[in-house]
């Protein structure tokens, strides 16, 4: 009886500090190093989430790389919409602060980016919410690069592996590029 | 004896990535303190005041108008402010002068708020770089230290600023009657 006690308070201990070993660890990982979203809607296709198939593509997000706030022209990052705080959207970056950029649809033709944000569009123009509709979004707001699709894609000979191919994207709304003298 | 120092180094890098995320998790979802600096929330808030601000209030969406919000400046994301949140999304703010003649209105957009420091004479806040997204605020003051010796903390409230004036009043007078 006395050998249960004290083996049901050993569970219990070592229960107890696994616990505050496991969620911090884990909760800390999620918040600064990456983690798996999943992605939903049409507004990267044909990239992300091409036509024709059922099941949605999944990510690799990282947070170590955007830590500082540094995003490259021609990543994919994922972003809190400016429009509603509790919702993420995956976009690619088209422009830097001080680019000049001519908009699809925006309410002026040609626009300079403010300091301290960023221009981002979706590759389906008309599909996307982004930055055509609601304007440059605040460097701060970014969650994540997208660095890795999920295993599924990896069979198709029209997408890498990793998402960080900036050659391949040919940027041609940038007017002139503001370059970091 | 090498294994033993390298059993003891293990050890002590698994302490400090265990105490490290345990710290990383009460700054970013309990509280942090803050220490102001610049005469815009005088005379709340004075030039290097600390104060304490809550997490939880920004993660569960719990801003209201009247707090004091502790947010990413939209220019710099390396810098903080920290004012006080006078529309929530959706409401009407006169952004015109006291001395003006004709007055003008702007609608807070959806998603964002306006923010403005309480000594409106020198303080650049949402009247000179427009609403600010919610996703920007990073926590709400609601604990302002006021004893300066620090050998014991006196808090004071800053949720409503009528009370507090009253509440500050009444620890100045307790903490100089102890000193």
């Amino acid at each position: 009886m006395a050998q249960q006690v004290t083996a049901g308070r050993r569970y219990l201990r070592a229960f107890v500090s696994g616990f505050f070993v496991a969620v911090p660890v884990t909760v800390t990982f999620l918040d600064r190093l990456a983690y798996v979203a999943r992605v939903e809607g049409a507004s990267m296709q044909p990239f992300l989430n091409p036509e024709g198939e059922s099941k949605c593509d999944v990510v690799l997000l990282n947070r170590w790389s955007v830590r500082n706030y540094q995003v490259q022209r021609g990543d994919i990052v994922s972003v809190v919409s400016p429009r509603n705080p509790k919702q993420k959207i995956i976009k690619r970056v088209i422009g830097l602060e001080g680019d000049f950029i001519r908009t699809l649809g925006y309410k002026n033709r040609f626009v300079r980016i403010p300091d301290g944000h960023f221009w981002i569009e979706g590759d389906h123009h008309g599909h996307s919410l982004d930055s055509n509709s609601f304007g440059p979004v605040c460097s701060h707001n970014v969650l994540g690069d997208g660095c890795w699709l999920g295993v599924r894609r990896w069979l198709d000979p029209h997408v890498s592996m990793a998402l960080g191919s900036r050659k391949q994207i040919r940027l041609k709304r940038l007017i002139s590029r503001h370059y970091d003298v | 004896m090498l294994r033993r120092m390298l059993g003891k180094t293990l050890g002590f890098v698994g302490y400090t990535i265990q105490y490290g995320c345990i710290a990383h998790c009460a700054f970013e979802y309990i509280g942090e303190f803050v220490v102001c600096s610049g005469p815009s929330m005088e005379p709340t808030i004075v030039n290097h005041d600390v104060v304490f601000s809550e997490r939880m209030s920004r993660h569960l969406c719990r801003i209201e108008k009247g707090d004091i919000v502790i947010a990413k400046s939209p220019f710099d994301p390396n810098m903080n402010i920290c004012k006080r949140v006078i529309g929530m999304e959706g409401d009407k703010i006169c952004t015109s002068a006291p001395s003006d003649l004709f007055k003008t209105h702007t609608y807070v957009p959806k998603g964002h708020v306006w923010l403005e420091g309480d000594n409106l004479k020198n303080s650049s806040d949402s009247r000179s770089y427009g609403p600010v997204p919610y996703a920007l605020i990073r926590g709400r003051v609601c604990l302002k230290v006021i004893n300066r010796n620090f050998s014991f903390f006196i808090f004071a409230k800053l949720d409503k600023p009528v009370w507090f004036k009253s509440l500050l009043h009444g620890f100045e007078l307790w903490s100089s009657a102890c000193a």
